[in-house]
């Protein structure tokens, strides 16, 4: 075990895409975790001219209509946004494990009505959900991480239940089944962590998607208002994109860099973990 | 098999009975919706409501039946919906269902239109960086496809007006047809396809990424298989064995995506409707929500469900057209 671990190491590192990923998150999360250090104030502050346009004198990015800071908002927007994707894709797996290990384990009855309600989240646009759920609960951070949570498990739940669902009839199992070994016990102490590699994976897609969709609730303005986030940042900066391009531009790239450097680090762990697999589930 | 296009409408008409609890569904989750916001679930339905008078305000409690008993509240509600009976918007002047249909077809052209631009760019990039696997092109397409994978469709909108219409002048920056031009006829058409390129192009960008990429690992895992083989010992010229062989199997992994884009792009469409101010369903979602009528949004909700439904019915009844061996169970 431990030289199959090692092995998978190894290959870790000679793999381009998964060293490019792992260096960029690194450095968004260093960044976003130095933020305070950085730009000690808070980034609503008025410290500038506005519109200062970018590389101007102190203002790396420029200013934006209201004569704040852009990098500083960019770098405590980090924050908001690594945060938020990290809770909401661990809640959405949790959920996902739970119903997908179940359905999986147990088969039958169980697994027709789970997998009729997964298939439920599965079908309604999950998008214009989550502007649903955000809109009749108020926006705050606590409603945006629930809608997006609401909103993406499904998939995942579809993922560990194909997993469980083969790893079900190996032999270890019946190996466990007959040491008189409790169902939960087999499903959570050996089943699941040997579908952990797979596991892994589609969570670092939610990350991503979980990005993806709270810059764009924020966008909309249904983010917390109290907190600087990059989606909120756009939507400020779209009312005066004709003059001031760099307002809505800089925090775009954050989100991009970020996505690119999660989506590269769950392509590279694929490549590495599931060498079987062809195309990324839940694509 | 006796009888495919038989046992073909024997599925549709299974589907659509099995969708019937689905949709029952989606209603019951509005009507909870309605009741967990906060106020008179009333006050919700009116919007912000600053012209409706009180007299309005009771008839209507009357009409929902506040003074009932939830369970009853709740049939009523059901019964409505299912009747598409979506309520009234007083901020409009008119049914929601009127308007929800009325701003269906310019949300449908943009889908439409984002849907075979995905699908056609999305293929060919896909194939060319297969066969061309190694060169400069093949990199370059595959680098396009993980940045379009990665960034914010409201953001790629929002910098596509910068360059496009802002400087470079080539496009309008929003709206669906000039403003007091009155065009009529193909004049008319012309003009609302050079309004759509920029939404078009934004809303196609994140599943032509998706599609390069699934089109690129299923032609190359095709070129192994054994049928290929047989296409070159036959003495098919490479272009031939692409278009004919290659291309049509590796078109399936395409298509079972193209249920999830629908769905996908419904949701899209909302925050680029918004940014370039095309009036489909997704401006009407999104002038909703600001208008906190959220009647009209779980309209819309209610409808777009719908149509997701029958599409992923047309998608599976597709898949067999191009697929003979998949069965509809």
């Amino acid at each position: 075990m431990s030289g199959s671990l090692r092995e998978a190491g190894l290959a870790m590192l000679g793999h381009p895409s998964l060293v490019l990923g792992a260096v960029l998150l690194a450095g968004v999360g260093g960044i976003s975790l130095a933020a305070g250090v950085l730009f000690p104030d808070s980034p609503f502050d008025m410290v500038g001219a506005p519109f200062l346009p970018p590389l101007s004198e102190g203002f790396p990015m420029g200013t934006d209509a209201l004569g704040r800071d852009i990098a500083a908002a960019v770098v405590h927007g980090a924050r908001v946004s690594l945060a938020l994707g990290f809770i909401t894709a661990l809640c959405a797996t949790a959920i996902g494990v739970l119903v997908g290990g179940l359905s999986g384990y147990y088969g039958g009855r169980t697994d027709a009505i789970l997998m009729r309600v997964t298939e439920f989240f599965q079908t309604i646009p999950s998008f214009l959900f989550a502007i649903v759920v955000v809109a009749v609960l108020q926006p705050s951070v606590y409603t945006l991480i629930a809608a997006i949570v609401i909103v993406s498990w499904a998939p995942l739940a579809r993922l560990v239940r194909g997993e469980v669902f083969s790893l079900k009839s190996r032999e270890y199992v019946q190996g466990c089944i007959a040491l008189g070994m409790g169902d939960m016990r087999i499903l959570f102490r050996q089943i699941l962590p040997n579908a952990l590699p797979s596991i892994v994976v589609a969570a670092s897609v939610a990350v991503a998607t979980a990005i993806l969709f709270e810059s764009a609730l924020s966008f909309l303005g249904l983010g917390d208002p109290n907190v600087m986030s990059w989606g909120m940042m756009i939507g400020l900066g779209r009312s005066v994109i004709r003059t001031a391009w760099w307002v809505a531009a800089m925090p775009g790239f954050a989100i991009m860099l970020t996505v690119l450097a999660i989506n590269l680090l769950g392509d590279g762990l694929n490549d590495v973990l599931n060498p079987g697999a062809r195309i990324r589930a839940g694509a | 098999m006796r009888r495919p296009a038989a046992q073909r409408w024997a599925y549709v008409r299974a589907r659509l009975l099995q969708a019937i609890p689905t949709i029952i569904v989606i209603v019951s989750c509005n009507f909870f919706l309605l009741h967990l916001a906060p106020g008179d679930p009333v006050d919700v339905l009116m919007g912000e409501a600053g012209a409706a008078t009180e007299a309005i305000r009771d008839q209507l409690r009357a009409q929902f039946g506040l003074d009932r008993s939830l369970v009853e509240q709740y049939f009523a509600y059901l019964g409505a919906t299912l009747s598409f009976d979506l309520g009234y918007s007083y901020r409009y002047g008119s049914t929601n269902l009127e308007l929800i249909l009325g701003r269906l077809s310019a949300t449908l052209i943009l889908m439409i239109g984002a849907f075979g631009v995905s699908v056609v760019l999305g293929s060919i990039g896909g194939l060319i960086a297969a066969v061309r696997r190694g060169t400069a092109t093949a990199g370059a397409i595959m680098a396009a496809a993980v940045v379009s994978y990665a960034s914010p469709l409201f953001w790629v909108g929002l910098m596509f007006i910068v360059v496009f219409a802002v400087k470079l002048g080539w496009f309008p920056t929003s709206g669906i047809a000039r403003i007091g031009a009155d065009y009529t006829g193909w004049r008319y058409a012309l003009d609302v396809a050079h309004h759509a390129v920029l939404p078009v192009l934004t809303l196609s960008l994140f599943y032509m990424a998706l599609y390069a990429r699934l089109m690129r690992a299923a032609v190359l895992e095709n070129l192994k298989l054994a049928y290929v083989v047989t296409a070159r010992a036959k003495g098919l010229s490479q272009g031939k064995i692409m278009l004919r062989h290659v291309l049509r199997n590796a078109l399936l992994p395409v298509l079972t995506m193209a249920g999830v884009q629908i769905s996908g792009m419904l949701g899209g469409s909302v925050v680029i409707e918004s940014v370039f101010g095309w009036p489909g369903l997704g401006l009407l979602a999104f002038e909703s929500l600001f208008a906190r009528d959220l009647n009209l949004l779980l309209g819309i909700l209610f409808l777009t469900c719908i149509l997701v439904v029958l599409t992923n019915i047309v998608v599976d009844v597709a898949y067999t057209l191009v697929d003979p061996r998949v069965v509809l169970r």
